[in-house]
């Protein structure tokens, strides 16, 4: 279990888009974590139909990254649910949806400005969106992305070593 | 259209029980191998097009594929074999000459494997190297042929060595100093992508060695590890100018690559973009060739002259050595580049890399660099010259073991070019001169060099130099050696097992079993 922040140093996913190799394996892992079995090859034959991946990659010619939610700290989808399904956890910062609670009114979806809440229509109609893989010490997404182009750090961590190999860093002193 | 005779030399297993339809495969493949069909929901793989670099294989997050070698392509015949058949039907189909990269993979002698290094027992202790000190530092330049000392010895004082100032008075020529006796061989930007170069370049600086440009220039974003750069001088001369000289902390004139001797270079125009057409300092879209020879080295003379002229135009700062593929007549060869001048000659083996080739050529012209070794070795010594330069070995170095051999018998250092790839991602499946390199390695394809994040590749290769330091520093303590300079040419703690006498005289180290 992952030590508890508050939000400035809430840690976050982060990507470093000129090291994604689009493969997708992201998304992959995503859904095995979000299944019933958790068992790679049993979730896509068998439990697929109700999986969404919360992460999405998206691309536009060799440019390709890896989105999820954000997190943010005013998340417009918070106070944009009109059921209160959608809240951030004031101890780790993590905005999830209840999906007990949830509606399906796709207001959060409307004003989410990174498109990152995606509708899952397989039963009741919920909105589907990354929790940050709570009860893991590492997202699933970041633990399997195989040329490290995920990264799961605080924003002090991201500003003191900027990910990648800064040319030149090491002799510059 | 006539019908292609190749047979496919890979076969695609899907197990379609542990296929989840990701295609992740289809996504990774370069060649366009796997297809995925909407209608059926069923991935297809075309075996004629894989290349066996087995990218989909590990990156299947289910296990589902395996890339099998086609054993039975042709009838079996030890003399027609699978590779003679098929190079014929290419040739018949295309009339070229046939391409290739990476190391010979024939089966040649590998004399490594058929050298056995020693242990000491009783006689003389072995060393702890996790306990003790163990010296595997290596200088790389010319050494002074003695060494004069200027002592102001005080009459007065009694004690003789209290009051004495000594001082050295012979000026040292400037010198490489490696922490391990391994640096990362000339691999030119443009032949690899600069994710592989910055990955070399940042893991050479963090370990205290050297890597090498090749015939690329040196991009600006390599500016910042200049310290541990060594610029090569090829024959075409790409990217040379004064700043090139002195940025690097040494410059080798490449007259040959063990790969293709006597062959030069070609970077085709397609591939001289932006970047490398501005590192390489000619316009976009050239074709780069490297002629065969230097047009202006016909002797050793010549090459004496391009020496000197390098280190005037380094200030006699930087140690200036020269890099030749092992020939039949490498002793003497190397024995005027050492009289030249050459402050360190690297001796590149039959078995040496490369990003691209004529088949025949790598497979068919040289020799191993074993017997290079042991035979400039010897020469160098018989003149009474092997002080002058230092020998740094390259071609096929495979492991730490490889290392000290190459050592004992001669070397100062070696270059590792495949061992540095392979840790950095290489399959060897030898496709370098495509451009399509699955890797992200040799490759300039946007969609490619981003497979290769160089944070990964700069932490592979620092554990790699840090694990075979490691094992060296074992070998060394088992012999009872605490310093790497005690090893070099130190042929008595080597033995050949399978070898007959000329090869062991070639060698220069006695058969498993002969003691003193």
């Amino acid at each position: 279990m992952r030590e508890r922040h508050g939000d400035c140093k809430m840690k976050k996913i982060y990507i470093q888009e000129e090291y994604c190799i689009g493969c997708r394996l992201c998304e992959i892992y995503c859904q095995v974590k979000h299944s019933k079995s958790k068992k790679i090859i049993k979730a896509f034959k068998e439990e697929m139909i109700d999986i969404l991946p919360r992460v999405l990659v998206e691309e536009i010619g060799y440019n390709s990254f890896a989105i999820q939610c954000r997190h943010c700290s005013d998340a417009p989808c918070v106070e944009a649910c009109i059921s209160g399904a959608m809240q951030k956890n004031k101890n780790t910062g993590v905005v999830t949806c209840d999906e007990d609670k949830c509606v399906g009114c796709w207001s959060c979806i409307m004003v989410c400005p990174y498109g990152v809440i995606r509708r899952n229509l397989s039963g009741k109609k919920i909105a589907s969106k990354c929790d940050l893989c709570i009860d893991e010490e590492i997202p699933v997404c970041v633990q399997n992305c195989p040329n490290e182009a995920l990264k799961f750090m605080d924003k002090d961590a991201k500003e003191k070593n900027p990910v990648g190999t800064k040319t030149g860093r090491k002799n510059e002193k | 259209m006539a019908l292609e005779l190749k047979q496919s030399e890979f076969e695609i297993e899907r197990d379609k029980n542990k296929c989840i339809s990701c295609e992740v495969c289809v996504r990774q493949c370069s060649n366009d191998v796997h297809e995925y069909d909407s209608d059926q929901d069923t991935l297809y793989s075309d075996n004629s097009k894989c290349v066996g670099c087995r990218r989909c294989e590990t990156l299947c997050p289910t296990g589902a594929l395996k890339i099998r070698n086609r054993e039975d392509q042709f009838k079996t015949n030890y003399n027609w074999t699978s590779s003679h058949l098929s190079n014929i039907y290419r040739q018949a189909d295309s009339g070229g000459v046939l391409l290739t990269g990476m190391g010979s993979d024939r089966a040649h002698t590998v004399y490594w494997d058929h050298i056995l290094f020693n242990a000491a027992q009783v006689t003389n202790p072995s060393i702890d190297p996790l306990r003790e000190p163990m010296e595997i530092r290596t200088f790389i330049g010319r050494k002074p042929e003695r060494l004069d000392f200027e002592i102001n010895r005080n009459k007065d004082s009694k004690e003789s060595l209290k009051d004495t100032n000594i001082k050295l008075k012979t000026k040292v020529p400037p010198q490489l100093d490696l922490s391990t006796p391994i640096m990362f061989s000339a691999m030119s930007y443009g032949s690899v992508s600069l994710n592989v170069c910055k990955s070399l370049a940042a893991a050479a600086s963090e370990f205290g060695t050297y890597y090498n440009t090749g015939e690329g220039g040196l991009h600006k974003d390599l500016y910042g590890y200049a310290k541990n750069t060594i610029v090569q001088v090829a024959s075409g001369r790409y990217g040379v100018d004064v700043d090139y000289l002195n940025k690097g902390a040494a410059v080798e004139i490449k007259i040959g690559q063990g790969a293709k001797p006597g062959i030069g270079g070609h970077l085709p125009g397609e591939k001289v973009t932006g970047d490398i057409s501005n590192t390489r300092m000619i316009p976009e879209g050239t074709d780069a060739i490297s002629p065969a020879p230097h047009h202006d080295i016909y002797s050793i003379e010549d090459l004496a002259q391009l020496i000197y002229a390098l280190k005037e135009a380094t200030n006699w700062l930087k140690p200036v050595g020269v890099k030749v593929s092992a020939v039949h007549n490498i002793a003497p060869i190397a024995s005027g580049i050492v009289r030249a001048g050459a402050d360190f000659v690297t001796i590149d083996g039959l078995r040496g890399g490369t990003g691209a080739a004529p088949q025949i050529i790598r497979d068919n012209v040289g020799i191993p660099i074993e017997l290079a070794i042991a035979s400039v070795d010897e020469r160098l010594r018989e003149e009474g010259i092997r002080y002058r330069s230092s020998i740094i070995a390259a071609g096929s170095i495979r492991s730490s073991a490889d290392v000290i051999k190459a050592i004992a018998l001669g070397a100062d250092a070696v270059y590792i070019g495949t061992a540095a790839l392979v840790a950095i991602g290489c399959h060897l499946c030898q496709k370098c001169y495509t451009g399509k390199c699955n890797w992200g390695i040799a490759t300039q394809d946007p969609y490619l060099t981003k497979r290769l994040n160089p944070e990964i590749g700069t932490r592979k290769l620092l554990n790699l130099l840090r694990g075979w330091s490691l094992e060296i520093k074992e070998m060394l303590g088992g012999a009872g050696i605490n310093a790497i300079e005690s090893l070099k040419s130190n042929r008595e703690h080597l033995r050949g097992i399978n070898l007959n006498d000329r090869e062991l005289a070639v060698l220069g180290i006695k058969h498993a079993g002969e003691a003193w």
